[in-house]
């Protein structure tokens, strides 16, 4: 079988961006790709979509393709929180692949900061706790994750340094990003006298909230003809899922990302030391770690002092969210996880500019929703 | 607005009505002998439905804990900070609580603690004191 490839990738700017909306964004995220493939609208038959804040909706995918005015034949919307982007992927791979499809639109945007506000956006997402056995507690989502940070660091000794390290990588590669939401300079002790905001996390440990749209197309392999840009392939993608609520989680150090990491590099034919790249779910630096660790990049308590070390920088043993991730690039929604696999893009084709990883091969994308609850990886590659 | 409140169904009455008289229970499964929380329709390890419900001594062990400074809502952002832990009950099952009781400096990973009993807005909340 022919493996899928994505074919067009455009995101829009990031950031605070007044006039926004949510449709527009999804709109000019589309158009962008479509383009970028060298398309036309009407050669997309399938359009995945994914969930808004700022316009929910019970048929997302419906109401933009109505904004857009286009009539594919196949559409629908995912949702799965932090996966949305990565599952997305792999579903349109699928379509492609089982010649259901032949170029398959995925598109994702929001406008968290002007359509709603931080706060707005910070009590939307505390609804992923239980609603009877979390929510009355006070659970958010910092806090879901700050007791795997607080677990993490007793079993495996990870430091504060060692989260802080993590946070001022990402902030050193979105410095090399001309469209990054944060460029200034950052350090272990900025991150480290940074406000708490549910111990051990502190305000650096956090991802972004932004506006901010993208979108990708995904052609068949004997489709992709149509296209125009340096070919890259779907190698092979994966899912994990082991619970959705923290309180129910079956390990609080080990989660769904080692089961959809292995599917996928076995479906790759791959193994996590030949990845040149990885582009993965970071919604707060603990995040970042335990899946580095789960997933195998990294031996248990090796992955803190290896960021510290410089590893997950351009020139580290794992360059990892080379354009600055959700904690330094942006973070709107199910765009968020969808600028990762935009990022992985432009790593294979060699047009990552400043942040390019020199003869980038094979990439690694990762996304993870809830609080490390729903996870999906792939593989992607330059052939 | 306050706090949310749960919104019980007919899985978990039983359960808030036992916390309204300062009972914690749990589901025990008679078929795999697994003790269950949160209550559910069946069991999540045998998918069984013969479950009996059992009363905790609710004594438990800290098995992670955050102290909240930011807090999601405005009703919470008043009770900031405040402490969440994730408690192991000795009966076999783990539970989401607040640390409203104890000695703080006591606070850790492995650290012993009891149920209380707590009614915010009209219901009983199941609550962790350091033992
Ligand atoms: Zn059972």
């Amino acid at each position: 079988m022919s493996k899928a490839r994505i074919t067009g990738a455009f995101d829009t700017a990031v950031g605070e961006l007044p006039g926004s909306t949510c449709m527009g964004l999804h709109a000019e995220a589309a158009m962008g790709a479509v383009a970028d493939a060298g398309l036309r609208l009407a050669d997309i038959d399938g359009v995945i979509c994914a969930y808004s804040f700022t316009e929910p909706h019970l048929m997302l995918a419906s109401v933009f393709c109505e904004h857009l005015g286009i009539h594919p034949d196949v559409n629908f919307a995912i949702q799965a929180g932090g996966a949305t982007a990565a599952i997305m992927l792999m579903q349109a791979a699928a379509l492609v692949e089982s010649g259901q499809c032949r170029h398959v639109l995925i598109v994702a945007g929001d406008n968290r900061i002007t359509g709603m506000s931080r706060d707005g956006a910070v009590a939307a997402l505390s609804e992923v706790g239980h609603q009877q056995f979390e929510r009355p507690y006070g659970i958010s989502v910092p806090a879901s994750y700050a007791l795997v940070a607080r677990r993490y660091m007793d079993e495996y000794g990870a430091t504060l340094e060692h989260l802080a390290a993590i946070a001022v990588q990402h902030r050193e590669h979105a410095m090399r990003h001309p469209k990054a939401q944060k460029r200034g300079d950052l350090t272990i002790a900025d991150v480290m006298a940074s406000r708490i905001i549910s111990s051990p996390l502190r305000i650096f440990d956090c991802c972004l909230i932004s506006d901010g749209g993208a979108a990708l197309v995904v052609s068949a392999a004997d489709a992709a003809a149509d296209t125009r840009q340096a070919r890259v392939d779907i190698l092979g993608c994966g899912q994990g899922h082991t619970h959705e609520h923290i309180s129910q989680a079956p390990s609080l150090t080990d989660f769904g990302c080692k089961q959809s990491s292995a599917i996928a590099f076995g479906r790759a034919g791959v193994a996590a030391r030949d990845i040149d790249v990885a582009e993965i779910y970071d919604s707060f630096t603990i995040t970042l770690l335990v899946e580095l660790e789960s997933i195998g990049f990294f031996e248990r308590g090796a992955a803190g002092p290896a960021a510290l070390d410089g590893a997950l920088g351009l020139g580290g043993s794992l360059p990892c969210n080379t354009h600055g991730g959700l904690l330094s690039y942006g973070h709107s929604g199910a765009a968020g996880g969808m600028f990762h696999i935009i990022e992985a893009v432009h790593q294979l084709r060699g047009t990552a500019d400043a942040r390019q990883v020199s003869d980038a091969k094979l990439a690694f994308i990762h996304g993870d929703g809830g609080i490390l609850s729903a996870h999906c990886s792939a593989v992607l590659g330059r052939v | 607005m306050g706090i949310p409140l749960p919104k019980t169904n007919a899985d978990t009455q039983p359960y808030w009505d036992a916390a309204a008289e300062g009972r914690l229970i749990y589901q025990h499964c008679l078929t795999c002998n697994k003790s269950q929380f949160y209550p559910r329709s069946l069991c999540a390890t045998c998918h069984g439905g013969a479950l009996e419900w059992r009363e905790s001594q609710g004594q438990g062990t800290v098995a992670t804990f955050t102290e909240v400074l930011r807090a999601p809502t405005a009703a919470f952002k008043e009770l900031a900070p405040y402490v969440i832990a994730l408690i192991d009950l000795d009966e076999g099952f783990r539970m989401m609580v607040n640390i409203v009781e104890g000695d703080m400096e006591r606070l850790a990973i492995g650290a012993r603690t009891r149920t209380v009993f707590r009614e915010v807005d009209g219901i009983t909340l199941p609550q962790g004191a350091l033992a």
